[in-house]
């Protein structure tokens, strides 16, 4: 396990300070050090096509973006703000229903101003990947707090 | 919402078309109801609504939605619009997307417009562009590639 984050304290911010994960059901499954693994389960509001039932891409999204942006905390061990600056999805083929979605990502060069990160979306195999990304992140992105300090104000998930 | 044929929603797509009723695609898509997802007809243009709501925010310090859903936005946007304008015998699927933020989405209703750069008998390539109260001023621009047969 990585310094510095344990999961059930990167649960806790994610539940209550990341309303979008919460509401999908983002978990946190592993940390490394050389990566971070999430997961989001299967429902069926979630699907893009009605006559598969197969997830939207913008889960996939939501959950690849979410464990990237994660993975540069893993590899600083501490939290700052940063930001999306641009995220690249291969898709390689469909997710199956009713099976558990999982990312893994990590920062694979991290400079004083942008984190480079690379993550894969598969149901049980890395290997076996559905989806691959590549992203960017810009590093203090805000002058804003860390998440953690903040949280007691964000309750209201609906 | 329960599965449907194949053909029963190419049949669904062909009566949204012939209405210009293009919220019923929203009734067949879940997740696009999951967004909330406003399709307007604004003098021929289709543009996409994201309505705000909170259980967007992927940054509640700013606060500001989450990169995810503004990613999800551009794609249902972009499969929009090429339900509308192109004549589909198979729903379109997606081969890739290149998201770029440029600047942070805020707790407010979101717009999104598509434009196709290249509509090809295997493959159309379209671009997305959106914004909030400035349409000169994109919070994220896209460009996606999808498979149409």
């Amino acid at each position: 396990m990585a310094e510095g984050f344990d999961i059930s304290q990167i649960q806790g911010i994610i539940d209550t300070g990341i309303p979008q994960c919460g509401d999908i059901g983002v978990k946190v499954l592993e940390l490394e050090d050389s990566g971070v693994t999430m997961s989001v389960p299967y429902d069926e509001k979630f699907a893009g096509n009605p006559v598969s039932g197969v997830l939207h891409g913008g889960i996939i999204t939501t959950l690849i973006d979410s464990a990237s942006g994660m993975c540069i905390y893993i590899k600083l061990k501490k939290y700052i703000p940063i930001a999306t600056l641009d995220l690249r999805i291969d898709y390689l083929k469909p997710a199956t229903p009713n099976e558990e979605l999982r990312a893994y990502a990590e920062c694979y060069r991290l400079t004083k101003q942008i984190a480079f990160v690379r993550a894969v979306a598969y149901h049980t195999d890395r290997n076996d990947p559905i989806a691959n990304s590549v992203s960017t992140f810009m590093m203090r992105s805000t002058k804003t707090k860390p998440l953690n300090v903040q949280t007691a104000k964000v309750g209201d998930n609906s | 919402m329960t599965e449907m044929s194949s053909d029963g929603f190419l049949q669904a797509i062909r009566e949204a078309k012939e209405g210009r009723n293009w919220n019923a695609f929203s009734q067949h898509i879940a997740y696009f109801d999951y967004l909330g997802l406003d399709v307007q007809d604004k003098e021929g243009e289709i543009i996409c609504v994201l309505p705000k709501n909170k259980k967007f925010i992927g940054n509640p310090v700013l606060p500001a939605l989450h990169g995810g859903i503004v990613g999800a936005f551009l794609e249902s946007t972009a499969l929009v619009h090429m339900m509308a304008t192109q004549e589909v015998t198979q729903l379109p699927k997606i081969i890739n997307i290149t998201v770029e933020y440029l600047r942070s989405a805020k707790l407010e209703d979101t717009y999104a417009a598509a434009v196709f750069t290249k509509t090809g008998a295997r493959v159309a390539n379209m671009r997305v562009r959106a914004w909030q109260g400035d349409r000169n001023k994109p919070i994220a621009t896209a460009s996606a590639n999808f498979l149409v047969s």
